[in-house]
């Protein structure tokens, strides 16, 4: 034991990943060197249960958790292991069974035993979510009108069950889908002890957890603006660190030597991502209150974040619906030099009469200037200048595989009956791909159980 | 002097369902209150000449010198039926640095950017 687990004085947690395909080797570097507590994994974006049904279905080899488990607990758990660093992750998508057989099967390897590996479930209530729902929060319907497109339904879990997990001596935690801050709160709420109702506190630690959740977005990630916002070494970004006080407070960090920056800056634009109301931002643990936080920096990429309050927690969870909506077709082709934007503008003509032909039957359709305004679309400047060079960019939302297919099929008809100087790649995939539409609901608390499993290694 | 918000302050933008989120943090203090009376919902909604098509609301945080802008109907129907290119609007929060304000003379030394341009 060292001289940190005698005291707890703080926790230190670190970030592992802040989505499915975020870096590896800086959550490498942080088990190595961070001399962390703990090293949370979020791996999940809101689709990508629904997805992982998808997928399960036709891929029997498909395991059910993050493709990137073993990649991730291979470059983590060794450090992890000879520095008492237990590791809270989501990676257990729509099977945390199966992700914690997974991390059994490696520590064995490492020949690391008595290492304990809990499983969170109890997310998932596809079976029951029609008969526990009401309304539809976007459109108000009732949620009945999903019932023949339905997917997958995952209820939003707190800290609770993982706290469960840690109280049961759990060193690895595989949970489904749960509320991101909840991640990183569980640890402190075990650590110190906190009580489920005391407000400041879950308050203070979910905000801990929603400045880590998304990684290097509070180091220096999805930041850097030359000239205005400038970061050292944007290649090389340091995920980050919070050392939390007993009362919620922490100074948020990164390892000395890694790019990037923690800044006011960065901490306050992390503060407000995906926040909508930010005095009742609303997560399975607490409403935190995000107006009463206050900022300093107290050393060389170093934030003090204190002052964050709470509100009771909503008396309902949220549940999160995924429904077959169709399919989208897209492809691209290309222009530049004089004259570039008139035969792109006639090319979207050509495009548009060729799937009259073709009776393209659409639910809505976009054909885009990518250099001009494809990415900030109605927005893009009256004024704006001509591009040297422009993509021609469609995409249509169908019903149908078939309809979408169309799409691919008429840019193919540009190569040779298109316009001078049309330039058009290879297609390499099928230029089509599944919409999984999302739709949110409530239900009750007590209509959820989740369950924990341990195992050993 | 005209100047564009990117010399005031910077932006970040995240998504939930359709709605995108576009926070705006004032580089000093001293340029909140401007941003207070000049960069309403209403402007900001126009701003964006139709690629919001909902209700857009403005929460003051003061205590780090920022406006959240949540923006319904910004996602072309949600990331994942999204036909943009940019399906979660993470570049959305780009469009509005060019938001222009009418702020005093004497702030050409706390601005951000080039010292040279005025816009």
């Amino acid at each position: 034991m060292t001289n940190r687990d005698l005291m707890k004085q703080n926790i230190r947690i670190g970030t592992g990943s802040g989505w499915w395909g975020d870096r590896i080797s800086p959550a490498a570097e942080l088990a190595k060197h961070g001399q962390l507590d703990y090293l949370c994994f979020e791996t999940m974006a809101e689709a990508t249960i629904s997805a992982a049904q998808v997928r399960a279905r036709r891929d029997t080899d498909f395991a059910g958790h993050d493709t990137y488990l073993e990649d991730r607990l291979r470059a983590v758990l060794p450090a992890c292991l000879a520095n008492g660093t237990k590791i809270i992750s989501n990676q257990g998508w729509i099977n945390p069974d199966a992700a914690a057989a997974k991390a059994i099967e490696i520590l064995r390897q490492l020949g690391a035993t008595g290492v304990k590996v809990a499983a969170v479930n109890g997310s998932l209530i596809t079976q029951q979510v029609l008969g526990l729902t009401d309304k539809i929060l976007e459109n108000g319907q009732s949620t009945q009108t999903l019932a023949d497109t339905l997917i997958s339904a995952e209820v939003y879990l707190g800290a609770e069950p993982i706290v469960h997990a840690l109280a049961q001596g759990a060193d690895i935690v595989f949970t489904g889908r749960v509320a991101d801050p909840s991640l990183f709160l569980a640890p402190l709420m075990h650590e110190f002890g906190w009580d489920p109702l005391d407000h400041n506190r879950l308050a203070q630690g979910s905000a801990v957890g929603h400045l880590l959740e998304c990684g290097a977005q509070v180091t220096g990630g999805y930041f850097v603006d030359p000239g205005f916002k400038d970061v050292e070494c944007p290649w090389d970004l340091g995920f980050p660190i919070a050392e939390v006080n007993d009362d919620g407070s922490c100074v948020i960090s990164k390892l000395a030597g890694t790019g990037g920056c923690v800044t006011l800056q960065t901490v306050k634009e992390q503060m407000l991502y995906e926040v909508h109301d930010p005095a009742h931002y609303l997560t399975p643990d607490v409403t935190v209150d995000f107006t009463t936080a206050k900022l300093e920096m107290v050393g060389p990429d170093r934030v003090r974040v204190s002052g964050v309050s709470g509100k009771p927690r909503s008396p309902t969870l949220k549940v999160s619906m995924g429904c077959q909506e169709g399919f989208v077709g897209e492809d691209m082709f290309f222009y530049a030099g004089p004259g570039a934007m008139r035969r792109a503008e006639i090319a979207k003509t050509v495009l548009l009469e060729r799937f009259k032909i073709v009776d393209l039957q659409s639910d809505d359709l976009r054909i885009d200037f990518l250099g001009l305004n494809a990415i900030h679309g109605l927005a893009t400047p009256a004024d704006a200048p001509e591009p040297y060079e422009v993509a021609v960019r469609v995409a249509a939302r169908t019903r149908t595989r078939t309809q979408a297919e169309k799409v691919g099929r008429e840019v193919d008809g540009m190569a040779v009956s298109g316009i001078a100087h049309t330039g058009k790649r290879v297609p390499f995939q099928d230029r089509v791909r599944e919409v999984i539409g999302i739709w949110s609901s409530l239900v009750a608390r007590d209509a959820v159980q989740a369950t924990v499993t341990i195992s050993e290694s | 002097m005209i100047v564009k918000l990117q010399r005031l302050a910077h932006t970040r933008s995240g998504d939930k369902g359709n709605t995108s989120n576009i926070a705006v943090f004032a580089f000093e203090p001293l340029f909140f209150s401007v941003l207070r009376e000049q960069l309403t919902a209403e402007r900001f909604k126009a701003f964006y000449n139709g690629a919001i098509t909902g209700h857009v609301i403005r929460y003051e945080v003061a205590n780090i010198d920022a406006f959240n802008f949540v923006c319904e109907g910004a996602l072309g129907g949600g990331v994942s039926r999204n036909l943009g290119l940019d399906n979660y609007g993470k570049a959305l929060s780009s469009a509005i640095l060019g938001f222009e304000l009418d702020v005093p003379d004497d702030w050409r030394e706390l601005l951000r950017g080039s010292t040279n341009e005025t816009c």
